[in-house]
């Protein structure tokens, strides 16, 4: 069972109470962006053994989106941040390097 | 327009007794729940997060950063929301009389925290929830918050189309002779 701390309302909630939102930080392609782009983002998934990143939905909460960071071989959760951000803060970036040191996940790391 | 139901349900007399309550007026708004104007409007204090605070003949609840629910009679609807309309006039804010699309349900005994605990994701422990905090969550499958007003009285609020079910699972869990007796 994964737990989260929402960011917006701080409770503690279970997956039970959230939605899964697929994988976070994807940048949109849309219309006159390449084939190529426009593929990325519809179908291209990171599928890592390690260190993930999110988006969830406090839906049976105050149902608001947000990132989660956590590891999907030991369910380990790092940390969970808002979702008005491009990219894992620095504070989930240094958590992560404490507890994976050279972790690494698209172009982050 | 269909007559307004005043009693969805009759009183189930478990080991906790469960009651609908549905004609109570409720009230959103979404948008700034700092907003200047709006406690003056309400004649109370705003709650804080996660808070539920007693003003006037109404209680407003915190439901998310950027949305409050008022409860109070449903004669005193129309009046408030011009009310907090005027007070949000120059900002982006949605103000909206939910009453006819909510059911209210009231447990009453000295069980009331493990009738909740048995269908809800919450620790429901005293001293890990009371009175004055307002919780969304779900209820088995459907979306449901409550709050406590007293250690032997806790309210709930769901969607008015899924009230039936939430009675049902409120009965079911209020059974006698499944008490578990955690915390009594
Ligand atoms: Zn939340």
């Amino acid at each position: 069972m994964l737990i989260f701390e929402c960011p917006y309302c701080g409770i503690q909630a279970d997956e039970t109470e959230l939605s899964p939102g697929g994988e976070a930080h994807l940048k949109r392609h849309g219309p006159g962006a390449s084939d190529e782009d426009f593929e990325g983002y519809l179908f291209m998934r990171e599928n890592p053994k390690g260190v993930h990143f999110e988006r969830w939905r406090h839906s049976n909460g105050c149902g608001k989106w947000f990132h989660a960071a956590r590891c999907t071989i030991t369910l380990e959760v790092f940390g969970t941040y808002k979702a008005q951000t491009l990219e894992p803060p620095k504070k989930i970036k240094d958590q992560i390097a404490v507890k994976r040191p050279g972790w690494s996940w698209r172009t982050f790391s | 327009m269909s007559e307004p139901q005043t009693s969805l349900f009759p009183q189930f007399n478990g080991y906790v007794t469960v009651s609908c309550e549905s004609d109570m007026g409720m009230i959103i708004m979404r948008g700034s729940v700092t907003a200047k104007g709006l406690g003056a409007a309400l004649g109370t204090s705003l709650p804080k997060e996660r808070k539920i605070v007693e003003g006037k003949e109404m209680q407003i609840a915190w439901m998310s950063p950027d949305e409050l629910m008022v409860l109070c009679r449903k004669e005193h609807v129309a009046d408030l929301i011009t009310e907090v309309e005027g007070s949000l006039s120059t900002q982006h804010a949605l103000v909206a009389d939910v009453s006819d699309a909510r059911a209210i349900f009231k447990l009453k005994g000295a069980n009331v925290r493990e009738v909740v605990a048995k269908l809800a994701p919450v620790d429901m422990a005293p001293g890990q929830f009371g009175s004055g905090e307002m919780r969304r969550t779900r209820f088995g499958q459907i979306a449901g918050a409550f709050w406590m007003t007293g250690e032997d009285e806790l309210n709930i609020v769901c969607f008015r189309s899924v009230a039936e079910y939430m009675y049902k699972q409120l009965c079911v869990s209020a059974t006698q002779g499944s008490e578990l007796d955690l915390w009594t």
